[in-house]
């Protein structure tokens, strides 16, 4: 039992199972799911399918926190994606047909290769320190976006289009089959190729790997571009949605629902070890939250305050000098208590 | 050196961190009006008595005496306020302000509450001028000045505070001989007017030079107070190592070499010339025949890593060209470098070998990964059958892949470190200091192995600070002292002796 | 006896460490970059309007960004030391909703204002402390900072309050005269008043010095005795204080107090800091330049608002591809220094 819980992924887990208890408690039919016209119903449902958008931005997160960087510029490539595949849909002399909705998607698929392409140079070739060479992106891409919509919000009516963000497959809804799609990618393609021992590598001890014979810059061009790209589907996701782009608000904060995720699941922000598992958990947590809010009968206007607590609670129990100071309470670490305070200043 | 109270007097010093006795009953006594070295190799505690002295370490036990009175230090703050200033080699100055500002930092002169520009600048200047430095602009910026420069201000700094102990930590390291010599005569200055001055350097013939006395230090341990006249540098040096003149001979067994000698014949796999770096090495030439081990001997700080990076790559050269099996390359990074099959297993594991966080299996295969890039992943079988290959073959313990490898022992770290690069089957293997901080048993396993690389037609550049140890391993070693190579020997019933004759700079 | 093959020792000649090229008076040159900037769009403006050239103009973009202002003012002194703060923008936002609702039930200015100014310099200090203790990063405390600030904003009130206690409306309203016909607000002279105050402190004050030297190695500052802990908790305090402040002549501004105010001003204030010369490293900048920055950002505005045709988007757009410049000619300046 012990051993379990030492496991990095039990404290995301067993918040998440505790507050999903807690959601049952004050609404006993909250963890029921029900079929109705083939199609899968339920709380937990309007979770993931809610929270899908924020999960898969937070796996391009968490592979661009794992090389020691962070994207900032997310939010922004959600507007600009879905600003242009709506515009296109609009603007085409088909909007309805299905053929034109698979356009639109490549679009916006193109748009985030673009730039992450983009943000991956800043990075790697210029040597931009990741939080600068985002904050860009992020401060200009939404006035491109709005660039895009002609200020307006474009709205479309595309049946095939509709159904990334609102329609079923399969009984579940395709956004979360999208989301689990890209998840099983990344799963597969980090840990059957090298890439993910590499940007371990590279995260963890950088000066170590160019001795070894790393080439960074590559890696971290791939960890950008896969952001975008998960940016961008999440874009398409929010915006067939509501069928609609609105440049001002698509994705508003989402980068920052997507680092606490990221950070929560147990990747730390200082780079290295990634756990995509983790990720989810911890998407799914800050989705939850949400619910959680609305279930206990708070007013939803407290979801942030809730939200601040809980990152400043994971953030200061993850701190290292939070740890010491939890040992120094079990005397077995006395030995690395007084080391900390024998060097009275950090060096 | 005429007063009988020391300004500084440490004794019974003890420093202690988990797993290792830093400092062990250290005295040590610093007199106003001298320039007092303080000497021993690697781990020897030097740093370690500075930072005592500094207010960066606290002391485990022993007692601190500044002019007669006991003194705690707890932080650099309290020790500065002592008296006692320290100008370190990386020059602790912030290089985005004046040298004036810099200068009267966090004391500068106030009038109604407001910095005193005017004061600040004439006060510099007084300074400066005590120094002859008079011709440095204290309005200047102190990022446009040379190291050499930026050392004298922090000088200036020290002489500002009326500092009376001033401890120079390295301070000649980036320095040509003539700011060498102006740095000189500022310590004789500062000298005759009273300062005690506390030398660390390894450059023997400054020390030599600049120095009234020395302490030498050994495995944390006080070897001895000397008065530098009197001590000739054979002396020193084997002071230092931990040899007496008797037990030399004595330990000058025949070297447990079993190969025979290829000697230098045919075209080396690898030719230096002239290779150097702006403040690292210069001049050096080097070259290393297929299935010779060229040892570099020298003292802690002579320079054997920086060459050994120049040639590996992880520095680019400014000077020098290299040749691989004739034909003339430009090394400009460690990937390049392996490319051409060479391997470097760095001094430093902590910080330049180990990925701490992953397992000992993905340490392991990480140079043989990088060369394959990314998308061929290395079959998770054949890892396996590599991985054990290594592990038996190298005694590795535990015998786990799946170990972080944070959590070995500092010889197991090694032995993988070591393995990471066999497995790329290099032609000139580079090992900085394989051996230390390994127990007896492992270190003779590397011997070993060396010597059975070399057997079977691998380069080896053998690095470290043991002498029997780079005798017994190698066909030539090559001497390095202060930067430069000074000589190169072949190991032809050649003894400890012998070499340490070569460092201390004359022959017998 | 020994088979010694000695070489000839070398002369000992150590290499000469490579040198810093960076002249002097180089240390001024990216904000002079700024103010070169500047004239040029105003000359450029001045080209394409004629209306342009008048002093108010000028004094309008000062008049319309006295919040900004001292928002940039605060995060230079934080950016100073190697930090970021990305709460200031709903620390403005949280500062207005309560001036709005305490004016609202009647109380005194004066005490509002105070009250204010505790609150944004507490929050600051809070965030300056755990950054310090936890060793925390600033981007994440500050941005817990920004959510805890923005949903107090939003348990306060949904909805948009008004202000209409006299002092406020009276500065909102009251216009300054100046030689010439021209005018400004009592706020543009509050500001300015900060920013020399910032000076004077940055300048003349052993505190910053201090920030100064933290930013160019604030190990090296450590070692030389100076109280680096304490200052770095401090700037996190000044900056809160700053957008309490900000906060405060917003809503002589807007007269209003909503939530949603202030999004994105973090944004806005960190451009214009990096515009104005500043390092995002630390060590480097002028708060003088971080004013400019802010002439820069209400002079893209001013075009936009003169050309009539253009929407609003380009300003961000604008201001992106400015931040990225400068950005670049940091990179191209450390590559050179190197």
């Amino acid at each position: 039992m012990k051993s379990l819980l030492k496991h990095r992924l039990a404290w995301p887990v067993i918040a998440l199972a505790a507050l999903l208890l807690l959601n049952q408690v004050f609404r006993p039919d909250f963890l029921s799911l029900r079929m109705q016209d083939g199609h899968l119903y339920g709380s937990l449902i309007d979770i993931m399918r809610n929270g899908a958008p924020t999960i898969l931005i937070a796996l391009g997160m968490t592979l661009v926190i794992a090389t020691r960087g962070i994207d900032l510029s997310v939010g922004a490539v959600v507007a600009i994606a879905g600003a242009a595949s709506c515009a296109y849909i609009a603007a085409s002399p088909d909007p309805g047909s299905p053929a034109t909705a698979a356009m639109a998607v490549l679009i916006a698929v193109i748009a985030g290769l673009v730039l992450g392409v983009w943000n991956g140079f800043l990075v790697s070739a210029i040597g931009v320190q990741p939080i600068i060479a985002t904050l860009v992106l992020m401060t200009a891409g939404r006035g491109v976006a709005q660039l895009i919509t002609g200020g307006q919000i474009v709205s479309v009516s595309n049946d095939h289009y509709k159904s990334i963000g609102a329609g079923y497959l399969f009984t579940l809804p395709i956004s979360i089959l999208i989301t689990a799609a890209v998840f099983a990618l990344a799963a597969v393609l980090t840990r059957r190729t090298a890439l993910g021992t590499l940007i371990e590598a590279v995260g963890i001890n950088p000066v170590a790997s160019r001795l070894a014979g790393l080439r960074s810059r590559n890696i971290i061009w791939i960890v950008y571009i896969f952001s975008a790209v998960c940016a961008a589907m999440a874009g398409l996701m929010i915006s067939s949605n509501v069928t609609a782009a609105d440049a001002n608000n698509a994705g508003l904060y989402i980068e920052m629902d997507a680092i606490l995720a990221v950070v929560i699941g147990g990747t730390s922000l200082a780079g290295g070890r990634y756990t995509l598992v983790g990720t989810v958990v911890g998407a799914f947590i800050i989705q939850t939250l949400t619910t959680t809010v609305y279930t206990l009968g708070i007013p939803p206007e407290v979801t942030l305050v809730f939200k601040a607590l809980v990152v400043i609670t994971v953030c200061l129990l993850q701190a290292p000098k939070a740890r010491n100071l939890l040992s120094r309470l079990n005397a077995a670490s006395k030995p690395a208590a007084e080391e900390a305070a024998k060097e009275k200043v950090a060096i | 050196m005429n007063e009988i109270v020391p300004v500084v007097e440490m004794a019974d010093i003890a420093i202690g961190f988990p797993g290792v006795k830093a400092l062990d009953g250290v005295d040590f006594r610093l007199f106003q009006g001298e320039v007092h070295a303080l000497m021993g190799e690697n781990g020897a505690g030097k740093s370690t008595l500075i930072k005592a002295l500094t207010g960066v370490y606290t002391i485990d036990s022993g007692t601190i005496r500044v002019l007669g009175e006991q003194k705690r230090f707890s932080t650099p703050g309290e020790s500065q306020a002592a008296g006692i200033s320290t100008v370190y080699q990386e020059v602790n100055l912030c290089p985005n302000l004046t040298v004036e500002e810099n200068v009267l930092l966090g004391r500068e002169p106030r009038r109604r509450g407001s910095i005193d520009w005017k004061g600040v600048r004439s006060r510099t200047r007084e300074v400066l001028a005590e120094l002859q430095l008079d011709h440095i602009d204290p309005g200047s910026l102190l990022s446009t000045h040379s190291i050499a420069v930026q050392q004298l201000i922090a000088i200036a700094r020290s002489v500002e505070i009326n500092a009376k102990v001033l401890i120079l930590d390295e301070p000649t390291s980036s320095l040509d001989a003539d700011e060498v010599n102006q740095l000189f005569r500022v310590i004789r200055d500062l000298r005759d007017r009273g300062v005690a001055i506390l030398f660390v350097s390894h450059f023997l013939e400054q020390v030599y030079e600049i120095s009234d006395r020395m302490t030498v230090l050994r495995n944390g341990k006080l070897v001895g107070e000397y008065l530098t006249r009197n001590l000739s540098r054979m002396s020193l040096i084997s002071k230092m190592i931990g040899k007496d003149m008797e037990a030399l001979t004595e330990l000058d067994q025949a070297p447990a070499r079993t190969r025979a000698s290829n000697g230098a014949a045919g075209t080396p796999f690898i030719e230096a010339q002239g290779l150097g770096r702006k403040g690292s090495v210069s001049g050096v030439n080097l070259s290393i025949h297929p299935g010779e081990v060229v040892g570099l001997a020298g003292l802690l700080g002579a320079g054997r890593t920086e060459i050994a990076r120049l040639i590996f790559g992880a520095d680019k050269a400014d000077e020098g060209t290299i040749r691989i099996k004739g034909a003339g390359q430009k090394i400009r990074s460690p990937r390049a470098a392996i490319d051409k099959r060479i391997g470097f297993c760095s001094e430093d594991r902590k910080e330049e070998g180990l990925i701490g966080d992953l397992t000992v299996r993905d340490n392991l295969v990480l140079a043989m990964q990088a060369s394959k890039g990314w998308a061929r992943r290395i079959p998770r079988r054949v890892q396996d059958e590599l991985v054990a290959e290594y592990i038996e073959a190298l005694d590795v313990r535990p015998a786990n892949p799946d170990a972080l490898i944070r959590n070995l022992s500092g010889g197991n770290q090694q032995k993988v470190l070591l393995a990471r690069w066999l497995v790329t089957h290099p032609e000139l293997l580079i090992l900085d200091e394989p051996t230390r901080g390994i127990d007896i048993g492992a270190k003779t396993q590397i011997q070993k192995l060396v010597n059975q690389l070399a057997a079977d037609g691998m380069s080896i550049l053998f690095i470290s600070s043991e002498l029997e140890e780079v005798l017994r391993v190698s066909d030539r070693i090559a001497v390095i002292k202060d930067r430069a190579m000074v000589a190169e020997i072949t190991n032809d019933d050649v003894s400890v002796e012998d070499v340490m004759t070569v460092i201390a700079g004359g022959a017998q | 006896m020994s088979p010694l093959s000695t070489l000839t020792p070398l002369t000992v000649k150590k290499p000469s460490p490579a040198r810093n090229r960076l002249h002097g008076g180089a240390r001024y040159a990216p904000t002079l970059a700024t103010v070169g900037l500047f004239t040029a769009m105003f000359a450029v403006g001045a080209g394409m309007y004629p209306s342009f050239l008048s002093g108010q103009v000028f004094l309008n973009l000062f008049i319309d960004n006295t919040f900004l202002i001292v928002l940039a003012v605060g995060m230079t002194f934080v950016i100073l030391t190697g930090g970021i703060d990305l709460s200031v923008g709903a620390v403005v936002a949280l500062s207005m909703m309560v001036s709005a609702t305490l004016l609202q039930q009647g109380w005194n200015p004066g005490a509002v204002i105070v009250l204010v100014l505790l609150i944004g310099g507490g929050l600051g200090l809070l965030m300056g402390l755990i950054i310090q203790y936890f060793d925390i990063q600033p981007f994440i405390v500050t941005l817990a900072g920004m959510f805890l600030a923005r949903g107090l904003c939003y348990v306060i009130s949904l909805d948009s309050i008004p202000v209409n206690e006299p002092f406020f409306t009276g500065m909102a309203q009251a216009q300054i005269p100046l030689p010439g016909d021209l005018f400004v607000s009592p706020g543009v002279l509050l500001a300015l008043g900060i920013v020399a105050v910032a000076f004077f402190i940055l300048h003349h004050t052993r505190f910053g010095r201090t920030i100064y030297a933290i930013g160019g190695n604030e190990h090296s500052a450590m070692l030389m005795g100076l109280p680096v802990k304490t200052t770095k908790i401090l700037v996190y305090a000044l900056s809160g204080l700053c957008s309490a402040i900000a906060g405060i002549l917003f809503s002589f501004y807007s007269l209003s107090g909503y939530s949603l105010a202030a999004q994105g001003m973090e944004l806005d204030a960190i451009a214009a800091v990096v515009i104005g010369g500043t390092l995002l490293t630390g060590g480097t900048g002028y708060v003088l330049g971080s004013v400019v920055g802010v002439l820069v950002l209400g002079i893209v505005q001013t075009f936009i608002a003169y050309d009539g045709t253009l929407s609003s988007w380009w300003t961000k757009i604008v201001i992106g591809g400015l931040l990225l410049v400068f950005i670049l000619l940091q990179r191209l300046f450390a590559r050179k220094a190197a």
